[in-house]
């Protein structure tokens, strides 16, 4: 559905360049939700926007490309790259930015939205019969019909995030990206949201990618999940695997920093800071945060190491195994 | 001197919304009262979703806002004594607060340490600049951070998490007895929330500060605190010791709000009904989570739960522990 080929992106700023997205290389397949976890300022939303082609200055691709695959305005099969993405839009990939309950246009009701939303691709529609379906896709969505001609300050967080999806799924794109979609929200509301997307996802058998700083959202709704640090890509397995037997030590790290209900042991949060990734340090970009860092980690790069045919992770301590 | 360190009495607060005449108002909190002991410190949590009045009552406790009718006592004190100008400095020394979005409560156009000087001149903290630099690098040390990393940045040169600790020793300066933190955790990644939440433990036990924990995530209250109180469209619902409170979440929302922590190793299998828009809740009739919950019958839609002792400590506003009866 998409792949991702040894992509770097990076930002132009007056100093040099800040390598935001590091030679990383994954595929999103067909009817599966991808999530992807990290710490802020890992790169992963600047990795979801090079793959939206979202890419405009400071930011630009100094490697690799994006595939998608979709359909063209015959209904055709096709594969688009980086550049093409952006006119399938709405069509063939949505993108559900972070925060974006917080961008709604607040002087047009939620309807006009829509509507605009609809006429980048389509220009001739017939208006009553599109509000009909929109209503209808939004009682599917359990959302009551009057969402439709309310102003967004007139909803709660909760109601506005579930528009934005109805809003990025109804023309049932292929491919939904989603940044953080639950951040900013309580616990209940998330847990609402989370469920809802799955369920979209598992009527229309589309991909979503998901990026959420939060393991716990991951273990709830992702079928396979990506582990970024500092730009790059370190594990990459089914969810169920990596949270049974996370290999690389900073996914272990990541999973055991979340507290439990019952359980009031000491936690520790990871401590330290990533790695500047103006001039990122030689080695294995883990290692200065690392417990079981070794002199070969702080010189030497690590490769891909394939666990099984589904699960990868890069750390050296794998192959002295 | 007085019994109790935090001590709330029938503290109501109401809000008018929409237009002049045709307004209604909402009572964002409704008759809570809470006291909470003097002889050792300890941390209440606050919990709800949005919308609850937490924040409210927070801000009130804070003599940010005023309420409608109710006291609040700080150490035996009502906080209208410190109304009086010449007593501001004196509030401001015993209670201090933390906010939500460490990168909105700092200036981008004022280095970091302005603040921390600040607050230790303004009140009376220290009366040179020297001293309040020795005092300050004791406080950034206690917090984890060393003044050489703080002096002369600006905000954008730290991480959420370091603003947040830089935050927190801003409100040490003073070395109060109560910290007012409203969801300091919630900008901060899930994996560094833990180092600030351990902080404030450590605080407790070594300032001897006492703190309110205003949040929605009940697995970092559980993780710290000494006492929970649920909060709900304005009532507080539940009361009680976090170990009782949690290992038997009692009330119907409070299991609802544990249950929906993304938990790792238990997925969610019920399907949950999401709030209303919050207006019509804060003015519906009867219980107002009854429109949610599981166990609600017909007297619930009607009537104002009583409060229920369930045990020592522990009460709650639910018609499910008093047999359905008004």
């Amino acid at each position: 559905m998409m792949r991702l080929n040894n992509l770097s992106a990076r930002y132009n700023i007056l100093t040099g360049y800040v390598n935001a997205v590091d030679n990383v290389s994954f595929e999103v397949m067909d009817n599966e939700i991808f999530g992807i976890a990290g710490e802020s300022g890992c790169g992963k939303s600047t990795l979801l926007k090079v793959m939206y082609d979202l890419v405009s200055y400071p930011l630009e691709i100094s490697d690799g490309s994006v595939e998608i695959g979709g359909k063209d305005s015959s209904g055709k099969a096709v594969i688009l790259k980086t550049g093409e993405i952006k006119k399938s839009w709405w069509r063939n990939i949505s993108y559900i930015p972070q925060g974006a309950m917080h961008v709604m246009n607040p002087v047009t009701k939620v309807d006009t939205q829509f509507y605009d939303a609809i006429s980048k691709q389509n220009c001739n529609f017939n208006k009553k019969a599109l509000r009909q379906e929109i209503i209808n896709y939004l009682h599917e969505l359990e959302l009551p019909a009057s969402v439709i001609s309310a102003y967004p300050h007139q909803l709660s967080g909760g109601m506005k995030q579930r528009v934005i999806i109805a809003l990025a799924t109804f023309l049932n794109p292929g491919i939904v990206l989603a940044d953080e979609p639950t951040t900013a929200l309580d616990v209940v509301v998330q847990r609402g949201i989370l469920t809802m997307l799955s369920r979209v996802q598992r009527k229309m058998k589309n991909s979503m990618v998901i990026v959420s700083h939060d393991m716990g959202v991951h273990y709830q709704i992702t079928n396979r999940l990506g582990i970024m640090y500092a730009g790059q890509m370190i594990e990459i397995g089914p969810t169920e695997e990596i949270f049974s037997t996370p290999r690389h030590p900073y996914t272990q790290m990541l999973i055991n920093a979340l507290p439990r209900i019952g359980d009031l042991n000491q936690k520790e949060g990871i401590p330290g800071t990533p790695p500047s990734l103006k001039n990122p340090p030689p080695g294995c970009r883990f290692a200065a945060r690392c417990p079981k860092a070794t002199d070969l980690c702080r010189v030497k790069q690590p490769e891909v190491f394939q666990i099984n045919d589904r699960h990868q992770a890069s750390c050296h301590l794998l192959y002295d195994l | 001197m007085a019994d109790y360190m935090l001590e709330i009495k029938n503290l109501t607060r109401r809000f008018k919304i929409g237009g002049m005449i045709l307004g209604k108002s909402i009572l964002a909190v409704d008759d809570v009262s809470i006291s909470l002991p003097k002889d050792k410190t300890w941390i209440m949590s606050v919990v709800g979703e949005s919308g609850s009045g937490k924040t409210t009552l927070a801000r009130m406790i804070l003599k940010l806002l005023e309420p409608s009718s109710g006291k609040i006592f700080i150490d035996g004190i009502p906080l209208s004594y410190y109304s009086k100008k010449d007593h501001r400095k004196e509030f401001y020394k015993k209670v201090q607060p933390i906010f939500q979005n460490p990168f909105s409560t700092f200036s981008m156009r004022k280095t970091v340490d302005t603040y921390l000087y600040e607050t230790a001149l303004n009140l009376d903290i220290a009366r040179t600049r020297d001293e309040a630099t020795e005092h300050i690098r004791d406080i950034l040390h206690s917090v984890g951070l060393e003044f050489e990393q703080v002096t002369g940045k600006y905000p954008n040169q730290f991480s959420g998490g370091e603003l947040q600790r830089i935050s927190i020793a801003r409100a040490l300066i003073t070395k109060p007895a109560l910290i007012i933190a409203d969801e300091p955790v919630a900008m901060i990644d899930a994996s560094l929330r833990m180092n600030i939440v351990n902080l404030f433990k450590k605080l407790r036990n070594e300032f001897n500060v006492n703190f309110v924990y205003v949040t929605h995530d009940l697995s970092t209250a559980y993780y710290v605190s000494d006492f929970i109180a649920t909060m709900y469209r304005g009532n507080l619902i539940e009361f009680g010791p976090a170990k009782e409170l949690l290992s038997r979440p009692s009330h119907p929302y409070t299991e609802l709000l544990l249950d929906s922590i993304p938990k790792v190793g238990v997925k969610w299998d019920r399907e949950i009904i999401l709030p209303d828009i919050e207006t019509k809740e804060y003015s519906a009739k009867g219980c107002k989570f009854a429109a949610r919950c599981q166990y609600a019958k017909d007297v619930c839609h009607k009537n104002s739960p009583p409060v229920t002792t369930l045990e020592e400590g522990h009460k709650i506003l639910c018609f499910k522990y008093c047999g359905y009866k008004i």
